[in-house]
């Protein structure tokens, strides 16, 4: 018996079960996924949630609803993984050996990485919403904040979910614009990038976007620390931006076992093929998900596309065959612009998020880089897809390719017909 | 890919001017690529630069700001007073490798 083990049961481990688990002869292969607890959070919901749009409740299940009979889930914290050996030791001294061994832990936010965020102000002024108990505090500060400065900032880049942090300044424009406090809140979006976001088309559509809501952009900002007394970020050149109240997006990392194991990169990720996500280092080691270093963004959409390719690479590889499909970094995400609407970008490794309709050229139903009602609807229905069919691996009618179809370039004839009334701010510089 | 005339030389570069080609900068040329994006080239910016072109020679890939920090000791505040605004870029522009890996 062969023996494959998956560490991590978020999103990209469990449908690896799940599709692996259909695809692997069960006389042939045990699988075993690990995680440190039962507990499924549905992410995308922690930017929701401050706005009241989803109760607690509603964004977490059992980790074993999702995991397939056939698959054995072991609850443990992973001390370190043995390469050499091919075997996985949890805390407390168990050993879990593998012939293939899938990293799927993902990454997470690292507030002490920034001198003087988790500090006295930690969770008063000083807020973040990339975890279950973050988002919910921010809920609760929202819910009696009287206006001031609010500062919404990305530490550095990679973080999870790059357009969440727009978008929820997008959400808390609204947000306080219904609640008559709109003249009372400063808002300030701060940025390590050169511009609102790293694709120079969205880039500048977004720019746009803040520019047309009174919101001020602070690019090319790489903060050194908080001074949670004057309640300022400070860069490492030295500017300073006071506020009163502080969304951050801390430094993500991927899982220190990694780091432990001398698998990782300086961020904890480990380094893989980005189009196969076999570990550079190891032939029976594979990365999906936020846990490996492709150059993509590190989202849910990255890794069910990336999944798709990877179940299907994976049976060929385990015969000793080549691999027949190369990942080319699709990616897709709704980046909710308030008042109930939202944007479509789709994009990979060599095409930046452009105008059109997704996943049909002119039918649509979604249109890509646009404000849309029908986008922010897709949004919503996403966390149902996500529960009944992504998880447990079942078909999306998505292709794992990008597609140029519906897409139109910039220059082209369309796009000039477009954009004829033309977005704001310039910012043709990529990062 | 073009061919630019950099101290008299011709070098290959980008479509923003950085070197494309490891084996046709040397210290000489690092120091009018300094030049011109503003920077007089002294023994600390070389440090820096040296610790570039070592790491990438290592791992084929231009280090991070956080990987100068990490691996090459550098403080980060050092390297935004030496490369200001954007030390990454400018660095890996001065050391003649290329601009680091865009985040998405």
């Amino acid at each position: 018996m062969k023996r494959l083990l998956i560490l991590g049961a978020g999103t990209a481990g469990t449908m690896v079960a799940n599709k692996l688990r259909r695809r692997l002869d069960r006389s042939e292969w045990a699988i075993t996924i690990v995680d440190q607890d039962n507990v499924h959070h549905y992410q995308p919901g922690y930017l929701l949630m401050p706005f009241g749009v989803y109760k607690p409740d509603q964004i977490v299940k059992p980790r074993t609803q999702f995991i397939p009979k056939g698959v054995d889930l072991q609850i443990g914290a992973i001390d370190r993984v043995v390469p050499a050996e091919n075997k996985v030791l949890l805390a407390g001294g168990a050993e879990l050996p593998y012939d293939q061994l899938v990293i799927a832990t993902g990454t997470t936010p690292r507030p002490q990485q920034t001198p003087g965020v988790v500090g006295r102000e930690w969770r008063k002024s000083v807020h973040e919403f990339y975890t279950y108990e973050g988002s919910q505090a921010l809920g609760e500060a929202l819910k009696t904040w009287q206006g001031g400065r609010l500062v919404v900032h990305i530490t550095e880049m990679p973080v999870k979910c790059p357009v969440a942090a727009i978008e929820f300044t997008f959400l808390a424009e609204s947000f306080f614009r219904k609640r008559g406090l709109r003249d009372k809140v400063q808002i300030t979006y701060v940025t390590p990038l050169d511009g609102a976001f790293t694709k120079p088309t969205c880039s500048r559509e977004l720019g746009g976007m803040l520019d047309a809501r009174g919101i001020h952009l602070e690019t090319d900002f790489a903060v050194e620390r908080v001074d949670d007394e004057a309640r300022t970020l400070i860069s490492y050149d030295e500017r300073v931006i006071p506020f009163d109240l502080l969304v951050t997006v801390p430094v993500n990392m991927g899982a220190d076992y990694v780091g432990r194991s001398g698998l990782g990169d300086d961020l904890n990720y480990v380094p893989v093929d980005k189009h196969t996500f076999l570990a550079r280092a190891w032939p029976n080691i594979f990365a999906v998900g936020d846990a490996g270093d492709i150059p993509t963004s590190k989202a849910g959409s990255t890794a069910h596309f990336s999944v798709d390719v990877f179940a299907d690479n994976f049976v060929h590889y385990v015969r000793g065959e080549p691999m027949p499909k190369s990942f080319d970094g699709h990616a897709n995400c709704f980046i909710e612009s308030g008042d109930g609407k939202a944007l479509l970008l789709d994009f990979n490794y060599d095409v930046e998020p452009l105008p059109g309709t997704f996943p049909l050229p002119y039918a649509g139903p979604f249109s890509l880089l646009r404000e849309k009602r029908l986008n922010h609807f897709g949004k919503l229905m996403f966390k149902w897809v996500y529960w009944h069919l992504l998880l447990p691996g079942r078909p999306l009618p998505l292709p794992a390719a990008m597609s140029m179809s519906g897409k139109t370039r910039p220059g082209s004839a369309l796009a000039k017909r477009a954009h004829a009334a033309g977005p704001g701010p310039q910012n043709e510089k990529s990062h | 890919m073009t061919v630019a005339a950099v101290a008299g030389r011709e070098v290959h570069v980008d479509e923003e001017g950085f070197l494309t080609q490891y084996d046709e900068w040397d210290e000489e040329l690092a120091k009018t690529l300094a030049a011109n994006i503003g920077i007089e080239l002294t023994e600390a910016h070389m440090k820096a630069v040296r610790f570039l072109r070592a790491d990438f020679k290592q791992t084929g890939e231009t280090p991070t700001l956080r990987r100068c920090t990490n691996v090459g000791g550098f403080p980060t505040k050092d390297l935004f007073q030496l490369f200001p605004a954007k030390p990454a870029k400018k660095m890996a522009y001065v050391a003649g490798l290329p601009k680091p890996v865009g985040c998405v």
